[in-house]
Parts: C-alpha cells; sequence; structure tokens
C-alpha cells in the first residue's frame, strides 16, 4: 500500500528508474569479493586461515619451480589471541621485481598465470590477493610483503591494502631494506582465524604437500610454537612444464570470438596456426574447408555465425592431441614412497594413466592406494585428493575425483561398497590430477569440475590400481587358505607319529623324531609359504601423525567448552 | 587256525607301519594306498559269480583332504596290532568310543569309523575278524534239517545243534561261522527276507513238508550270514533259493549283495558271497500272476531302478534282470511277500512255494 503511494507521489515528479539508476554503479571485482568472499575458500575462521597459508605456499611453490630453485618454503603461525593469527610465509624463490610487488599482492585477478596454459598450482591471480583483502577486512593490518631478486639488489619492503572500489594497491609503506638473503618473498598477514589438528588442518595440508612434491623442504611452526620440518625427500626437480597454446578442440564459442578479437593475424589461416597448438597450415586449411570459410578471411571481420561454423569446422577435422609434454606427473614411484611414509599398510600400488585431453586441454590421472595393515576395515576408503601437486582439503563431496570413485564398482576388487557411497576397508586412495588447466567448480579451488574425460580416466585409473589389489587380496586369500591347511595337516602329524610308535615300536624321542620329519616333508612337498604382505619401511609413524587430531586437546577442548 | 590267521594280519599291520615309517626316515611323504570300494571299481565275471574289485586305488597321504583319515588308518591298525597280541576283541561300536582319546583325530560318527575299519580291511585284503573286530549286527536265523556242530567256548568241545528242535524259535548265526560243520540232507536252502514270512513258515514245518533249511535274513544279509550259507550250500552241494519282497530294493539290495557281494565290501565279496543263489520270488511277473495287492513305486523306488539299470554291473550282465526290473518299472507297483496272504493265509505254504519250486528253471539268475 505504501509503495504504492510512493510511486503515485513521484509520478508526478521524475521517473523511479532515474532515482535507481543512482545507485546503479560499477561493482569493482574486490568489492564482489568483499561480499562473495567464501567463493574464494574464506567461509569460516578455520578454513580462512587454511586458504590463505595454501595461497601463500602455492605461489611460493610455483615461483620456485619456475625460478629452477629447490624450494624451501617458512611457514609460521603465531597465535595473537582473539582469534586472531599472524601467518608468515617466506620463500627462497627468484622474487619479484619492485614496480609488480603491490599488483600482484593487493590487487585481485592479476597475475601471470591466467593466460599461459601450463600446469601450475595458481591459476586466476585470485589467490593471495584475496587473502591480503581478507586480512585486510579482519583486522585492518595491511599486508607486509618483502622481496628480493638477487644478491645485488636491494630487498624491497611494502605495506599494502587493498583499495576495493578501484580494485588497486594502496600502498601505505615503500622502503628499501636489507635482508640476509640472496632471493625469495617474504608475506606477512594478521587475520581472523581458528587453528585446529586433524583434517582439513594446516598441519595437514602442509604434510600432504609434502608427500606430492618430495622435492620441497618445508619448515614449520605451528601456533603452539612447535616447529615441524618436513625435509625434502629428492634433490631433482620435477620436470619443468611447458607452456602450450590451447588445442582446437573443446574451445568454446565465447572463448574462441575473444581469441578472435583478440588475435594480431591477419587471416583465419594464420590465426589457426599461431593462437594453437596442432594446427599446421595443412590443418588449418582442412578447419577453413570444413567450416566452409576462407582460409584469408579477416580474424575480426568474423561473425558470431561463422565463429560457430569454424566450431563445426573444428570438429570434424582430426587434428592430433596436444603435446604432452607439458605436465608433469609425480610419477608412480614418488606417489606410493608418499604413501608408504604416510600410511602404514601392508600393501600398495600406484599408476600412471596416459595423458588425455578434455576441452584441449591435455591432462594426467595418476593413482596410488595404501592397502590393510592397521586401517580400519569398518570405515569409507580415505581419499587424498591432489591437483598440480596440491592437496583439496575441502568439498570432496563435489569432486569428480570423488565421483569417480563412487561409481567404480569396487566389489569387483574386494571391497565391500553400498550404493552411491564411497567403498568400506582399510584403504587410502591417493589420486592426482595433473593438468595445464585444472578445472575447479570454483575460484576457492576446492573440487575437480565433472568433465566426462576426465571422469573417464580416473576411473580407468582406478581400475587399473583395483586389478592390482584384486590380485594382492586372491593372493593373500590363497596364501591365508594355504596356511590354514597346512595347520590342519600339522594338527595331525603327532597322530601319525603316536600311531608309527605303537605300530613299529620305537621310543618317544624316535617318534619326535618322525613328526620333525613329517613337518619338514610338508614344508618340502606344499613349497615355502609366500609372505604376501610387504613390510613398510618407509613409514614414520611421527610424520604420520602430524596433523591429527591429538586425543588430549580434544579433551580440552570439552572441557572448555563446558565451562562457557 | 584262528592264531595262524591272526597272524597273518599282525605281520600285515607291522609290515605297513615299517613301510611308512622308512618313507618318512627317507624324507618322502609317506602314504597308504587302498583299493576303491565302491560299484565303479567292481567288475562281474559270472564264472567267478561275485564282484571282483578293479585296479582303481585311492591315497591317504599329507594332504589337507587326507591327512585326518590317514592318521585315523594308522591309529586303527596300532589298536588293532595290540588287540590281536592280547587276544582280545573290539567291536565295531567300541572301536568307535576308542576313537574319543584322540582329540581332533576322533570319528565323529561310527560310520565314519566303520568305514575305515573296512578301508583297513581292504588295504590289507584280510576280513576284520582276523583283526579282532566283531560287529554288534545278528548273522541270521536258521530252522529245518540241519545239525550245526559247534565248539563249547569253554572245554573246546564238540556241540551239535539241531535246527530241527527249536520249536516255534530258531537257530541264531553267530558272527563268526568259519569253525562251524554242517550235517544235513535238505534238498534246498530257502533264504527268506522278512523275519514275518519266516515265522509263517516255521509255524507250519514247512522245511518238513519240503525238506529244506529256512533262513531269515531280516533285509540286507550280513557278512555272518552270507558266510554260513556259503559254507554250508559249498559244503553240502545245496541249491539256494531266495525269497524276497517283489520291489527293487529285494532285488538291487538284498539278492544281489546275497549273490555277488557289494561295491562297499568289494575286497570280501570273494568269500562272502553266494554265487550258486537263485532268486525264487516275488518276482515282477508274480505280480501279475497271482493278482498280488500291490503299492505304488516312490520316487526312491524308481530311482533304485534307474540306478541298477545303469551301475550295476550284475544287473547290466543279465539280460532277464533288465527285462524284469524294466516290467516293474513300467507297472509302477511293488508287491511284498506277505501279500500271498490275500488268498488265504496258508496260501504261500500250499500253492506259491509248491508251484515254483517244482520249476527252478524259471528263477531268475
Amino acid at each position: 500500500m505504501e509503495k504504492n503511494k510512493d510511486l503515485k507521489d513521484n509520478e508526478l515528479n521524475v521517473p523511479i528508474a532515474i532515482e535507481l539508476a543512482k545507485k546503479q554503479q560499477e561493482i569493482s571485482v574486490a568489492s564482489f569479493f568483499e561480499k562473495n568472499r567464501h567463493l574464494l575458500g574464506f567461509d569460516n575462521p578455520r578454513k580462512s586461515l587454511l586458504t590463505t597459508i595454501k595461497e601463500a605456499v602455492d605461489n611460493s611453490l610455483d615461483a620456485c619451480e619456475e625460478g629452477n630453485v629447490l624450494p624451501e618454503i617458512n611457514v609460521e603461525v603465531i597465535d595473537m589471541q582473539n582469534n586472531r593469527f599472524r601467518v608468515i610465509v617466506e620463500d627462497n624463490g627468484p622474487g619479484i621485481v619492485k614496480k609488480q610487488i603491490p599488483n600482484i599482492f593487493a590487487k585481485l585477478l592479476y597475475g601471470s598465470k591466467f593466460f599461459k596454459l601450463s600446469q601450475s598450482r595458481g591459476q586466476q591471480g585470485i589467490g593471495i590477493s584475496a587473502s591480503v583483502l581478507y586480512a585486510q577486512l579482519t583486522t585492518g593490518n595491511p599486508a607486509r610483503i618483502t622481496s628480493k631478486i638477487g644478491k645485488k639488489h636491494d630487498a624491497h619492503y611494502y605495506e599494502l591494502h587493498i583499495d576495493t572500489h578501484k580494485n588497486k594497491p594502496d600502498i601505505i609503506k615503500d622502503e628499501t631494506k636489507t635482508w640476509n638473503k640472496d632471493h625469495g618473498t617474504r608475506i606477512e598477514l594478521d587475520l581472523e582465524g581458528s587453528y585446529q589438528k586433524g583434517d582439513q588442518s594446516i598441519d595437514q595440508y602442509l604434510k600432504q604437500t609434502a608427500i606430492v612434491n618430495p622435492h620441497v623442504t618445508i619448515i614449520y611452526t605451528n601456533p603452539k610454537a612447535e616447529p615441524i620440518i618436513f625435509p625434502r625427500a629428492s634433490d631433482k626437480m620435477p620436470k619443468k612444464p611447458i607452456e602450450i597454446k590451447p588445442h582446437p578442440y573443446g574451445v568454446e564459442l565465447g572463448v574462441l570470438m575473444s581469441m578472435l578479437k583478440l588475435t594480431e593475424t591477419r587471416t583465419l589461416q594464420s590465426f589457426l596456426t599461431n593462437e594453437f597448438s596442432r594446427v599446421g597450415s595443412g590443418t588449418a586449411k582442412q578447419i577453413c574447408e570444413n567450416a566452409a570459410l576462407l582460409t584469408n578471411t579477416k580474424p575480426r571481420n568474423i561473425t558470431r555465425e561463422m565463429t560457430e561454423k569454424l566450431i563445426e569446422g573444428i570438429k570434424k577435422t582430426k587434428i592430433i592431441s596436444p603435446p604432452v609434454d607439458c605436465i608433469s606427473p609425480i610419477g608412480e614411484e614418488l606417489l606410493e614412497k608418499g604413501l608408504k611414509k604416510e600410511i602404514d599398510a601392508e600393501f600398495y600400488c600406484a599408476t600412471k594413466r596416459p595423458p588425455s585431453v578434455y576441452r584441449g586441454n591435455p591432462f594426467i590421472i595418476e593413482a596410488g592406494i595404501a592397502y590393510g595393515g592397521k586401517q580400519n576395515s569398518e570405515e569409507s576408503m580415505k581419499l587424498f585428493r591432489y591437483a598440480n601437486r596440491v592437496p583439496l582439503q575441502y568439498q570432496q563431496g563435489a569432486c569428480a575425483i570423488t565421483r569417480s570413485v563412487i561409481n567404480t564398482a569396487w566389489r569387483n576388487y574386494g571391497l565391500s561398497q553400498s550404493r552411491g557411497a564411497l567403498p568400506i576397508g582399510p584403504i587410502t586412495l591417493a589420486l592426482h590430477i595433473a593438468s595445464v588447466w585444472v578445472p575447479f567448480t570454483s575460484e576457492s579451488k576446492e573440487a575437480i569440475a565433472h568433465y566426462p574425460e576426465i571422469i573417464k580416466e580416473i576411473k580407468l585409473a582406478l581400475q587399473e590400481v583395483g586389478r592390482k589389489l584384486a590380485s594382492y587380496v586372491g593372493k593373500k586369500r590363497r596364501v591365508q587358505f594355504e596356511s590354514k591347511k597346512r595347520d590342519y595337516i600339522q594338527m595331525f602329524i603327532p597322530h601319525v607319529g603316536e600311531a608309527l610308535k605303537d605300530l613299529v615300536n620305537f621310543n618317544d624321542s624316535e617318534e619326535k623324531k618322525v613328526e620333525k620329519l613329517l613337518a619338514e616333508i610338508l614344508e618340502k612337498k606344499r613349497g615355502k609359504l609366500e609372505q604376501v604382505e610387504a613390510k613398510n619401511l618407509e613409514y614414520d609413524e611421527e610424520f604420520a601423525n602430524i596433523g591429527k587430531e591429538e586425543k588430549e586437546d580434544d579433551q580440552e577442548e570439552k572441557n572448555e567448552s563446558k565451562e562457557k | 587256525m584262528k592264531k595262524t590267521k591272526s597272524n597273518v594280519a599282525l605281520n600285515e599291520i607291522q609290515n605297513i607301519g615299517n613301510d611308512v615309517y622308512t618313507r618318512i626316515k627317507k624324507k618322502r611323504a609317506p602314504e597308504l594306498k587302498m583299493p576303491l570300494r565302491a560299484l565303479s571299481n567292481v567288475k562281474y565275471d559270472p564264472k567267478d559269480g561275485f564282484f571282483e574289485l578293479l585296479g582303481k586305488m585311492k591315497e591317504r597321504t599329507l594332504t589337507a583332504a587326507t591327512i585326518k583319515t590317514f592318521a585315523q588308518t594308522l591309529r586303527m591298525m596300532a589298536h588293532a596290532k595290540s588287540v590281536i597280541q592280547n587276544d582280545d576283541i573290539t567291536t565295531k561300536r567300541e572301536m568307535y568310543y576308542i576313537s574319543k582319546n584322540w582329540a581332533e583325530a576322533a570319528f565323529k560318527e561310527q560310520p565314519e569309523s566303520d568305514t575305515v575299519m573296512e578301508d583297513v580291511e581292504a588295504m590289507m585284503m584280510v576280513n576284520r575278524e582276523q583283526m579282532g573286530f566283531i560287529p554288534e549286527e545278528k548273522g541270521g536265523e536258521v530252522a529245518g534239517k540241519l545239525i550245526v556242530v559247534d565248539k563249547d567256548p569253554d572245554t573246546g568241545k564238540e556241540i551239535k545243534i539241531d535246527c530241527t528242535k527249536f520249536g516255534s524259535g530258531a537257530y541264531s548265526i553267530p558272527t563268526s561261522v568259519e569253525h562251524l560243520k554242517f550235517d544235513t540232507n535238505a534238498k534246498f536252502i530257502l533264504a527268506i527276507e522278512t523275519a514275518g514270512m519266516f515265522q509263517r513258515l516255521v509255524k507250519h514245518n514247512y522245511w518238513k513238508k519240503s525238506n529244506c533249511i529256512l533262513i531269515s535274513m531280516g533285509g540286507v544279509p550280513t557278512r555272518a550270514l552270507r558266510r554260513f550259507i556259503r559254507r554250508l550250500s559249498d559244503t553240502k552241494k545245496l541249491p539256494v533259493y531266495v525269497f524276497v519282497d517283489g520291489d527293487p530294493y529285494g532285488i538291487g539290495s538284498i539278492y544281489r549283495t546275497l549273490k555277488v557281494g557289494s561295491g562297499n565290501a568289494a575286497h570280501i565279496n570273494e568269500y562272502f558271497c553266494v554265487p550258486k543263489a537263485k532268486f525264487l520270488g516275488i518276482t515282477p511277473q508274480d505280480i501279475v500272476d497271482y493278482k498280488l495287492p500291490s503299492h505304488p513305486l516312490k520316487d526312491v523306488d524308481l530311482k533304485k531302478i534307474k540306478d541298477l539299470l545303469k551301475n550295476d554291473p550284475f544287473i547290466l550282465h543279465h539280460k532277464e534282470w533288465q527285462k524284469a526290473l524294466k516290467q516293474l518299472q513300467s507297472m509302477k507297483v511293488r508287491a511284498e511277500q506277505q501279500a500271498l496272504a490275500k488268498w488265504g493265509l496258508n496260501y504261500v505254504i500250499e500253492k506259491y512255494l509248491p508251484q515254483k519250486i517244482k520249476h527252478p528253471e524259471k528263477f531268475l539268475p
């Protein structure tokens, strides 16, 4: 009623649209994420603290690998009371030139990785600046960055805020510093958070990172001021990923249109050969022919309809798969080694699928399992997910990896499984997807999108490890059966001895001899009992316990909450 | 006589024990080999007249499937050894209870123990009585023109038992018959399936009228009974006529076992069967000829007929038997001995048996 009245009143004056227009304005990315911070992984204090560390560490590792330096990352989390934490992440990477520091850390969607197709941890150029924004929102304190690019250069120190309206860095302090480090970058943030051990903890994240990045040393000081060191297990840098151009298969209409608009090439023919991988002049001609477009059409003049034709043309043309040497997988051996360190099991195996392609992006799936041992056989499978060597800790349910695990028939491999659920059994699965562009379901990079090609490859990898598992379980069962049989036979040996004693008339010591001989004959006849359960010498209990919930802590927390 | 036979068994037991022991000493898997006692491992040669073992053997050694019986066999042999040495006996049931001292090697049920006992017999080709194992079952009953010469267990003096002098009762065949001697002037032996029919024939002194010896089998004839009839018929050269129910059990189990032995006891058939026995009745044709009241054949009966026609070497050898069984199969009925009572209680004595015995050439083989 009242609204109607307002409308009437305004009718005579100005159209309401004009009034409304006053409020309509451009929203900066920074403002958008200020309101939608959950999209970036800052939904709650515990996760925010983890996301911040994760973004900083991912960036450090990417930087070191790009700079060809064996990474040594220092992570420190200081409890500042009142749910505030100071996070310090320092690396020995190549450093950042002075001019770029404010943009990289205090401007969202600014980065080096978005426009190139190459396997890296970071992708969009949002993560670390989002952390800076989050810190600023929760404590008001600026981000403090130090970076040095070489022995002979000074270290630069910045204190930065983000101007959320303009999505621009706001430089609070800019000075030169001496730093007893040849090169590297250090970021210090104060933010609201909460620290807790257990699954999805910082400790877990760092440990899992260490497992799949054996070339990395991480020195971690947790909020209880306990130092934990994850020393590097290998001095070999992973094979450096190679940057590639997109492959025509799977390129989408919108992307193709913007590529056509932005290209510097002058003909469709040269556009195709220059902007895509695996397209030579022959293939380009073939595409044009199949699309019924002229090879010398100017890219700028290509309309939406023509672009659609072009896509059809691409689909009709046979183009060889994208180069796959651009991906750097962990490798079966290291994956298995990582599992051995973490899980005390009796059987380990890993597999690496040949490279495959989704939407024109090459990717590789690797899977490893640890079975049996001290793992609980009543619980669901434990799942470790990795994308480009980064552990994924949240949103397991939404992830294509989880979907693939659920859709695999584990009963064939000796585990029990109800419909639509993870299998039950004493098993841990580690699954890694490496790609030039990992399709996450959201900016917070927690779950892999459900591309059919990816799901299919994951399933194939799971089937491979599943088959190995089944053959192990079968073998174990056979050996157990054999051992049971032997025990059964052995049980009757004394009876044979006793009967012969009466039949042949010998004494007790001869009887013992006969029994011993019978045992020997049995052993000789049935062969040595095979030892199927491998002894895991690499298991490190101390390492395995890192990040696990401590029972005492739980008690304390419970007591605390009771007091409250 | 008994002593020396026991010594044969004793020696055999010791030999087998030594063989097993020697193999173990040489670090070779010990094994016991014994003939497979089954219908599939016998042949029927009418010249010899009984089921003879073929070569199939079963083996017990250090395998999960055979170790238990391997140990049990040896333990039973060890027991037999001490029984022979002490001149004692063990009943089959006692043997089963003795095994209860063997912990995990004990027999669960007596049939298990009986089977191992028969295996030991078959392995050594001796008869269980030679090892001091005595069956529980009775041997059967005799009435008629026969004097059995036995010995007094205490004094060893001869005792003459006149089987005409039991009145309405009968002489009971002992479990061991090897030492018995016979005196008779009877014309034939009539072996009868049921005690009821035996009673009727005894009551009316049928043996006197037809000058014969009546023997009640009471179902499938025991070893002692088979041996008794065999020795009696052999030494006194008497024909043996068998009178059983007209059904697959009477033909295939009772008559067949008496005449040629069984697959299960194939190792001792040679002495424990009566090859000269002939089948007097009730034949399938009798059911028709005498219009006997009948019962429908049950599934088990039909299955038994099928089995006999397919697997029994004795039936497979005799076309007449195949014909008779097929007749039974198509009539789908069976008739009991006592069904003859339909024509009057003594019809069997006055009409049936005399008519039959007039034409022994018509008996089934």
